[in-house]
């Protein structure tokens, strides 16, 4: 047999002792030094364990590439109750499951919202003893083939994006976004915040659905790309994505509804985060695509509730791992300062888990101060998350990197031996019920649910 | 006692080789007015050294830092701690220039590393509980990869080993020492001059004493692959040794093979028998163990079979009084170890290279405090070997001579071993002219020093 190493001229990388690179050094032999660092604290057995698994590294290249090679597309706008099942009286919320004792500030203030909305409550005190006393059921939106911004509460009044993947054949929901400031999302639950959502569910919703059904599915994977090429993280940035689906639905909209349609146009216009929402249940059907694939180290979700970071994972079924959910680093809007935030809440981090937001800052200059430095530290965030993923995707590219393509597909193996932890970008909720939105910026998720997660796959 | 000039300091998260980190160590405390200098990581083994000359040290784990410094006074202690932080500086430029263009972004995994640059292979020597996953990192990426590293389990080298199968690649070790591609000295190298010869060897300094003797008697090596100690054990059953076998066999410039092992298990010499007979390539086997022709003896033999004359092994004597205190072996080398034990037949050998003296610390051939030591405290018949090369400690001979005159002095007789050539970096002849002068003898043959070292045993009354 013959031995490619043998041929040719030799080229090392080395991993470990300087001394040995040194020596090749002297010598002039071209090699390239590994930066390597012990892995996470007592994570080195179950490390070698899921290393050795036969099926891990086939199984990661069927879940990456299930991963990449969905193709979302914007299908329909719908009821939740209608679409998920919802009966009366069941609430979906962000993140790994929690009940109310638990549950942060601006959790408490979206479910009170929701009820209020529902009609389950004259005010906000009844509301509470209600949801106090167990009168609403909650369960996680990843549970039902959904995902929701911030506190992410969905009831069963409340219009949903409806997404399909035309390569696997998959379906997911996010609800509609509400716009920034004083919004049920961030936990306001206010007269106006009550009043937007029956517009939504009365006007918004309906305005959309009859849009959609003349203009037929938009896009999403070919959108997300162009978005990214804007200047579009997809996550803390969604201005050009934004802009480009309104310019994809615009006219639908005016034969749809000439009534409502200046109305809705206005609305969808005033938010550069309309899209936000949209691209998260494209995040959630792709990622939906890849769970379940045994051996596979992969995340299919980080969400967090609040109150606690989860993630899931392919191999491990619908399982979470979790830690505190960190409180995030950065800008405050008016007078609000860290110690008015939420710890990190919301189903968005489906944007990383599926290689945007942080993990595609390099794309977005226009926003690196508010989530934290200049453009080098984008770019050097993006560079880092190639070190924890599986594989580049083929759509997704950053102009800035040579059109590389976004680091997707966590590998909690990778993230383990690197100690390198996702980069997330994020809004931040206020610590108190009805606060609202008070900043945005960076957070990363605690090591343990991924040390965890680790532990779990090599006990499988 | 923590005094005044004590620095006690634990620096979380930052990590250095313990190689590098030694170096610190040596150059701290080598300063005038520093008695104790500590820089390692805070495992358990180093927290206990530093607790145990009295530092005060806080809770840390094995991903942190450890520092602690003893000086005669604050002015020396301060002087230590720039020295330190230019010393740590250097590391970081180091390990910055080391990768070129890509430096800004040094990859952190072999995975990603096999990414960016397009390498022949890969070359582990992480800490052995650590070693298998950058291993398999490199067998996934289709590289051969050479495991420097040693304190690895067997059934993650029968992973790797079955891994590289499918990918057609050569895994070399665990635990090997040494390798030579296509010129290219990898781990503990001898530079040797390109020629005939393959070498597929379970044994680093077995292959380095062969490959030697080879290059003074003018014959050159195609390249020397490495298998791992415990690869013709029946459990792993000889799987690398068969693809090198094989891929030395296509290899143009390879026109005979020699093959060093221990004794293989039963079933697994069956294997590599009739690997052999299918080989168009001429194999002259090298076994150690008793029973066996030494490792000179076999590369006499490889010689004979290449038509090439066989030369007189230098050796630099000295005439030795006999002593009747017996032979004592202080070996960096498990198979120059185990051949002079052998030969001697007598006498008492310690192999400073072997694992129980290696876990946590550097490999003798890098670091010589701990054979130093001994050496301070033995007397009679001593026997040594000394390993030239890339990666082997720069000037052996200068930190050996005080000791060997010091031996001198109290009555023992030095004999060294020392396995090198006249290209390495240390220079063959130049060390030693160093060691005899100091009143050693020296033979480049281990099997004649060891004879040698016997006969001053065997001559005494």
């Amino acid at each position: 047999m013959r031995l490619s190493m043998l041929e040719g001229e030799t080229r090392v990388i080395t991993a470990g002792t300087a001394v040995l690179a040194e020596a090749l050094a002297q010598q002039a032999v071209p090699h390239l030094p590994v930066d390597w660092r012990p892995p996470l604290p007592g994570t080195a057995p179950a490390l070698a364990k899921v290393t050795a698994d036969p099926r891990r590294e086939a199984a990661n290249a069927t879940a990456v590439g299930r991963m990449t090679s969905a193709r979302p597309r914007l299908a329909g706008v719908r009821p939740a109750g209608e679409v998920l099942g919802l009966p009366p009286r069941t609430f979906l919320h962000a993140g790994p499951p929690i009940d109310w004792e638990r549950a942060s500030g601006p959790m408490r203030g979206a479910l009170i919202g929701a009820a209020l909305f529902e009609g389950l409550a004259a005010d906000a005190e009844e509301a509470e003893r209600l949801l106090v006393s167990g009168g609403v059921k909650l369960d996680s939106c990843h549970h039902h083939r959904t995902v929701g911004p911030m506190a992410g509460v969905v009831s069963p009044s409340m219009w949903m994006f409806e997404v399909t993947d035309e390569e696997h054949g998959g379906t997911a929901y996010c609800s509609l976004n509400e716009g920034l400031g004083k919004v049920l999302r961030y936990g306001a639950y206010g007269p106006e915040v009550v009043e937007r959502l029956r517009w939504m569910g009365e006007v918004l919703g309906p305005v959309l659905a009859a849009a959609l059904a003349l203009s037929g599915p938009i896009d999403l994977r070919s959108l997300i790309a162009q978005a990214l090429q804007m200047g579009d993280e997809l996550h803390n940035r969604n201005r050009a994505a934004t802009s480009l689906m309104v310019r994809e639905i615009a006219p639908a909209i005016v034969d749809a509804s000439p009534r409502y349609a200046a109305e809705v146009l206005r609305f969808v216009n005033g938010n550069d985060h309309f899209f936000l929402n949209a691209g998260m249940a494209a995040g959630k059907v792709s990622a939906d695509a890849a769970r379940g694939v045994p051996g596979s180290s992969m995340v299919v979700a980080m969400a967090r509730n609040g109150t606690d970071f989860g993630i899931q994972v392919s191999g491990l079924g619908d399982r979470w791992f979790t830690g505190p959910a960190g409180v995030p680093d950065g800008l405050y809007l008016g007078a609000y300062g860290p110690q008015d935030a939420n710890p990190d809440i919301g189903d968005s981090t489906i944007t990383e888990t599926c290689g945007l937001g942080g993990f595609a800052m390099a794309a977005a200059p226009a926003i690196v101060r508010f989530v934290g430095g200049d453009v080098s530290d984008a770019i050097t965030a993006t560079r880092s998350m190639y070190e924890i993923t599986l594989a580049e995707h083929p759509a997704y590219q950053i102009p800035g990197l040579g059109f590389r393509g976004t680091p997707t597909g966590i590998d909690v193996t990778l993230v383990a031996r690197t100690g390198v932890l996702p980069v997330v970008n994020t809004g931040i909720a206020g610590r108190v019920a009805g606060t609202g939105q008070v900043g945005a910026g960076l957070v990363s998720p605690p090591a343990e649910a991924f040390a965890a997660a680790l532990a779990a796959l090599a006990e499988e | 006692m923590t005094t005044n000039t004590d620095q006690v300091e634990v620096r979380a998260g930052v990590y250095h080789d313990s190689v590098s980190l030694m170096r610190v160590s040596q150059a701290l405390g080598s300063r005038p007015g520093v008695s104790v200098a500590i820089v390692a990581m805070a495992t358990e083994l180093n927290v206990g050294l530093a607790r145990e000359v009295g530092f005060e040290v806080p809770a840390a784990g094995p991903a942190d830092l450890l520092v602690a410094i003893r000086a005669e006074s604050a002015e020396e202690l301060a002087a230590a701690g720039e020295e330190l932080e230019r010393q740590f500086a250097g590391l970081g430029r180091a390990a910055r220039d080391g990768g070129g263009a890509a430096a800004a972004h040094a990859p952190r995994t072999t995975r990603a590393a096999a990414k960016v640059f397009d390498a022949t292979l890969a070359l582990v020597s992480t800490p052995g509980d650590h070693a298998f996953t950058e291993a398999m990192d490199a067998v996934e990426a289709g590289l051969s990869v050479m495991i420097f590293s040693d304190n690895m389990p067997l059934e993650q080298e029968i992973a790797l080993k079955e891994r590289a199968a499918e990918r057609g690649v050569l895994v070399m070790g665990p635990d090997c020492g040494t390798a030579v591609v296509s010129g290219a000295g990898l781990g503990f190298a001898n530079v040797l001059s390109p020629g005939p010869v393959g070498v597929v060897a379970a044994s680093g300094t077995g292959a380095q004493q062969v490959t030697c003797l080879l290059d003074h008697a003018g014959a050159g090596v195609s390249h020397v692959l490495g298998v791992g100690g415990r690869d013709l054990s029946a459990a792993v059953g000889g799987r690398s040794t068969l693809v090198a076998l094989r891929a030395l066999d296509a290899d143009p410039s390879t026109e005979l093979i020699v093959l060093i092992s221990k004794p293989p298990a039963p079933e697994v010499a069956e294997l590599v028998r009739r690997a052999v007979e299918e080989l168009s390539t001429p194999v002259v086997g090298a076994l150690l163990g008793p029973g066996q022709d030494d490792l000179t003896t076999a590369v006499e033999k490889a010689l004979h079979a290449l038509g090439r004359p066989v030369p007189r092994w230098p050796s630099w004597t000295l005439p030795q009084r006999p002593r009747t205190a017996g032979l004592c072996g202080l070996y960096s080398g498990g198979t120059l170890c185990a051949e002079a034990k052998l030969i001697a037949g007598t006498g008492e050998f310690t192999d400073f290279g072997d694992d129980e003296y290696t876990r946590g610390r550097p490999h003798p051939m890098i670091d010589p405090a701990m054979r130093l030591e001994a050496l301070s405290r033995t007397s009679g018949v001593i026997l040594l070997d000394v390993v030239l090369g890339h990666a082997a400690d720069p000037d052996p001979a200068a930190r050996l001579a005080p000791a060997v005159r010091a031996a001198g002095e109290r009555g023992a007789s030095v004999v060294a071993a020392l396995v090198g050539t006249d290209a390495d970096p240390q220079g063959l002849r130049h060390q030693a002219e160093a060691l005899h002068q100091a009143g050693a003898s020296v033979f480049v043959s281990n099997a004649a020093a060891a004879r040698h070292a016997a006969s001053l045993i065997a001559s005494a009354p």
